[in-house]
């Protein structure tokens, strides 16, 4: 009994020390990715096992909860955030490892409509304001809503649909505003309606708003995890980026 | 802040209100019905306990947008409409809250008994006079406590007002959807006010209703 305890024991300081140097042992990461990252996440993550062998699991949810989760212990690894404050937020407070963080994509803004002819270039419908609701994202948590905020009033039409504006706690919900019919407009993301082919829909020209930044950052409790580096790096990779361009993002 | 909880307490109450008034012909009716049938009506009833506010929320939604055949009927009367208005909350509300509302007014009808009833009938007493003379005084422990779960269950939901509400100041936005937006942009401690005072004044307010509750029930015997 006391030599097989000791032959396991030696077993486990065996694989410690295999996936402690990272040779080529599968691992697997813990991912949080941001709910309006998806689809390209599941497609990368594939692509990421192909290539290196590593698994990432990932976990799907709003860029808040994250935060707070990962503040309060949750063992992820990596970070897909939807903005770049989340990630400068837990790189300061010492919940991200330092100098990991970095843009892996950055979003574009649609204002869509499931009407065809309504939302049409340069957004004249917001001028003759023949909509009854729009729907934003929660211009205080969401960059998507705080970019559609910004282009409103460089349109000059802010103060005149202000009364009409309805808002989603998320872009996810803001986008099922307007596919319901609850709100004839919205602005939600172009990755969201790329693949729409019935409605109407404007890319929002990007000089019109700040640029959507979606950071990542390796959190503490990935920072010996080859499989978390591995991700990350996989990330920024030209096959990932294809990826992430597919989807609707502009990336680097 | 002092806004949202207007809003919040206000929502409560005009459920509650219209509630108790929708409520209880249908707990009357099922308290007195024997028909298999009426269980069918019972289950319809208590289907709000069991589906997910999420469900719920986005079957209300579709039913009180523009497009749905419902505001179809009540385009005639200027309204295209209910989304993303307090008016269409409080219908969420209702429908969201309905078996906390019918299922103690019925149990307080059923333990009443035909008898009442029958002895009102005798003293030449009409049913609709009996249902508030007689009736009503009796059951009125069941009222309490339906008014009660109502109001609480009403400042407690969030899955139905976060998908039907769109967050409006001063119209949709309640405590519960402030608080997650708070939580969402990561400022904590507005968010910690915020929480710490719904679970005193909750506490509060429970107390009080247990407290009245208590009192009434005293001078009953």
């Amino acid at each position: 009994m006391i030599i097989r305890r000791r032959n396991l024991l030696g077993v486990a300081v065996l694989v410690a020390l295999v996936s402690g140097a990272g040779a080529s042992w599968a691992a697997d990461t813990q991912v949080a990715v941001a709910a309006n990252f998806t689809d390209p996440a599941k497609e990368i993550a594939t692509a990421f096992k192909a290539q290196t062998g590593h698994t990432a699991s990932l976990t799907f949810g709003s860029s808040g909860e994250f935060y707070a989760q990962i503040a309060h212990g949750a063992p992820y690894e990596v970070f897909l955030s939807a903005d770049a404050d989340r990630p400068r937020k837990a790189e300061q407070d010492g919940l991200g490892v330092a100098g990991s963080r970095f843009t892996y994509a950055v979003g574009r803004l649609a204002l869509y409509s499931t009407t065809p002819g309504l939302a049409v270039d340069g957004g004249a419908v917001l001028a003759n304001g023949k909509f009854e609701k729009l729907a934003i994202a929660d211009p205080a948590a969401a960059p998507y809503g705080a970019a559609a905020v910004q282009t409103m009033k460089k349109l000059g039409v802010y103060d005149r649909v202000r009364g009409r504006i309805v808002t989603g706690t998320s872009i996810s919900q803001t986008y099922q505003f307007v596919q319901t019919g609850a709100a004839e407009l919205g602005f939600v993301a172009w990755s969201q309606v790329i693949t729409q082919a019935a409605g109407s829909r404007w890319l929002v020209p990007s000089r019109e708003h700040d640029p959507i930044e979606q950071q990542a950052i390796l959190l503490q409790a990935g920072a010996r995890s080859p499989a978390a580096k591995a991700f990350l790096a996989f990330l920024k990779s030209p096959a990932a980026v294809a990826i992430i361009r597919k989807y609707g993002y502009e990336a680097r | 802040m002092a806004e949202v909880i207007w809003t919040t307490l206000r929502l409560a109450g005009v459920t509650t209100v219209l509630l108790l008034l929708v409520a209880t012909p249908i707990a009357w009716w099922l308290a007195r019905q024997r028909s298999w049938w009426k269980e069918v009506v019972t289950a319809l009833t208590t289907l709000p306990i069991i589906l997910p506010p999420s469900v719920l929320g986005f079957y209300l939604l579709i039913a009180i947008a523009p497009q749905s055949p419902l505001m179809g009927l009540l385009h005639p009367f200027g309204i295209r409409t209910l989304a993303f208005t307090f008016e269409g909350l409080v219908i969420g509300s209702m429908v969201y809250s309905l078996p906390f509302a019918v299922q103690p007014i019925r149990n307080a009808f059923e333990a009443m008994g035909a008898r009442p009833m029958e002895v009102a009938a005798t003293l030449r007493a009409s049913p609709l006079d009996a249902f508030f003379t007689v009736a009503m005084p009796l059951a009125r422990r069941g009222f309490l406590g339906a008014a009660v779960q109502v109001f609480a269950h009403t400042v407690g939901e969030f899955g139905v007002v976060l998908m039907i509400g769109g967050g409006v100041p001063g119209k949709t936005e309640v405590i519960s959807v402030r608080m997650y937006r708070l939580v969402e942009s990561l400022q904590y401690g507005d968010a910690h006010r915020l929480a710490a005072g719904v679970v005193v004044f909750s506490f509060a307010g429970l107390l009080a209703a247990l407290l009245i509750e208590r009192r009434a029930d005293r001078k009953l015997r």
